[in-house]
């Protein structure tokens, strides 16, 4: 099992549907909250994703299909100026 | 000596031993460097900070790097330049810029690189690396060279060349990517986890973000030891904007300055504007962008200090503005006509978000303010070169210099 953390950023009606529910149901994945701040238009998860790797990484395209941006949890962009 | 003593998460306050580490395992917060301020209060008076040297090292207790690792290349204590004819012409009464033009490798990167290097030297890296846009390649270059160490530079193949030199006279391992910006960092990201390096923004990051504080410790002392009205800061990642508060904090911290008011105002470009979008938007959730600006040092599409920036403007009072490509351009023209500074395209951003800022009301014209200018014109020339006046060209006659002279005018 692996276990990887992420951060997803909704935006627009992404922010209505119950994705991380919809992860859990579709992959052999377990999600675990961490840290979130979800307003009407927009929102961002911190989310553990624990599952075999593959699956892990399916479910994340998944995710990114339906327009939400995909992030490692603990880092912004590490390009800096 | 350095008065750290832990690494503490921004969001659920654990703490953590002083090691090269960069989120809290717990929920996964960034880590920030904790210091025993009553210690330093001993520590650090006028007295020793004056009698230090003309550099960034003046400050050092509150800064986590020990002496004996300290890589100096003659950072900081860079001028802060009363801007009258520019105040004029943007319609305020006092202004200053803090002109890190003048750094060794003429950007304010060398503030931060010079505590990552230190703390990687302590921690027995073997070579240090970053991936950048060009002001944090060469300052990382040419601290790794000064240090006798290795350094790997990780930059995107369509850079100014000004930059891509600027980092190669070091002669550094440098890598260019053929990708989006996005591969750029993905590529980097998955590197850092592999490779034995200090990646300067990722696993040495807690540390390497406090060298941004000295543009506060000398703000301050510069101005007498007291705070200023209103600061104007470019953002990037948000970092230097956070760490400027930080540091008029800390100051009041140890009873060198009384109650900064200051209110801090952020400047970042359109074209990359993830924390002025969700400032104006009155939210403290950004949503990240993909950056199409030419303010390259700018232009951090997922800002990792984005969330604290918006709360340093909450908290202070303060703001937000963006500027255009051709307002950038026009800022650069408007600081070098008025002030002789030429600076790079933050220094633009940074100028026309102070105008518009001014202009909007946001700042009163009565506000003591303090500009930023993060970094020098000559690294972004082929932004402005096609924006000056075409030289006069004549044959050695003088006169077909009077006769040029007057056509010219």
């Amino acid at each position: 099992m692996a276990s990887k953390q992420v951060r997803l950023t909704f935006d627009g009606d992404e922010v209505k549907r119950p994705l991380i529910y919809e992860m859990g149901h579709e992959f052999g994945i377990v999600t675990n909250i961490r840290m979130a701040d979800v307003d009407k238009d927009t929102g961002w998860v911190v989310l553990e994703v624990i599952g075999e790797t593959e699956e892990i990484v399916r479910c994340l395209d998944w995710v990114r299909s339906h327009g939400v941006r995909v992030d490692d949890a603990t880092l912004g962009d590490v390009v800096e100026g | 000596m350095s008065f750290a003593y832990a690494l503490a998460c921004r969001e659920c306050g654990r703490e953590y031993g002083l090691e090269p580490i960069f989120s809290c395992d717990f929920c996964f917060g960034p880590l920030e460097v904790a210091y025993d301020y009553d210690l330093i209060k001993d520590a650090m008076t006028l007295d020793s900070i004056e009698s230090g040297p003309p550099t960034i090292w003046r400050y050092a207790p509150l800064l986590p790097v020990d002496s004996q690792y300290k890589v100096d290349i003659g950072t900081g204590y860079t001028p802060l330049i009363r801007a009258d004819r520019l105040a004029k012409a943007v319609g305020i009464d006092t202004l200053w810029i803090k002109n890190d033009t003048v750094n060794p490798t003429w950007s304010f990167k060398d503030r931060v690189v010079s505590m990552a290097i230190g703390k990687a030297r302590e921690f027995n890296f073997e070579a240090m690396a970053c991936a950048s846009t060009g002001n944090l390649a060469n300052s990382i270059a040419a601290h790794s060279a000064a240090a006798g160490m290795d350094c790997f530079v990780f930059i995107p193949d369509d850079l100014e060349s000004g930059k891509v030199v600027g980092s190669g006279v070091y002669d550094p391992t440098l890598v260019t990517i053929n990708g989006s910006y996005d591969d750029v960092n993905r590529v980097c990201t998955e590197l850092s986890y592999q490779r034995p390096w200090a990646f300067v923004n990722i696993n040495v990051r807690p540390y390497y973000a406090e060298g941004s504080k000295t543009l506060a410790f000398e703000t301050a002392e510069q101005l007498g030891w007291r705070a200023p009205d209103r600061v104007v800061a470019p953002m990037a990642s948000g970092s230097l904007f956070t760490k400027i508060w930080k540091g008029f904090q800390e100051l009041e911290k140890i009873g060198l300055i009384q109650n900064p008011k200051t209110k801090m105002s952020g400047a970042q470009a359109q074209g990359c504007s993830p924390i002025a979008t969700a400032y104006e938007a009155g939210s403290m959730n950004f949503v990240p962008q993909k950056p199409d600006t030419i303010a390259r040092s700018l232009a951090i599409g997922n800002p990792a200090d984005g969330y604290y920036a918006l709360k340093t403007m909450e908290e202070t009072g303060g703001g937000a503005a963006m500027a255009s490509d051709a307002e950038i351009l026009e800022a650069i023209q408007l600081l070098a006509e008025t002030e002789g500074i030429f600076a790079e395209t933050a220094g633009g951003v940074t100028i026309a978000c102070l105008k518009k800022l001014v202009e909007q009301g946001a700042i009163n014209k009565n506000e003591e303010t303090v500009a930023y200018i993060t970094g020098a014109g000559l690294k972004t020339i082929e932004a402005v070169s096609s924006e000056i006046r075409t030289p006069i060209h004549i044959q050695p006659k003088v006169e077909e210099f009077d006769a040029a002279l007057e056509a010219y005018n």
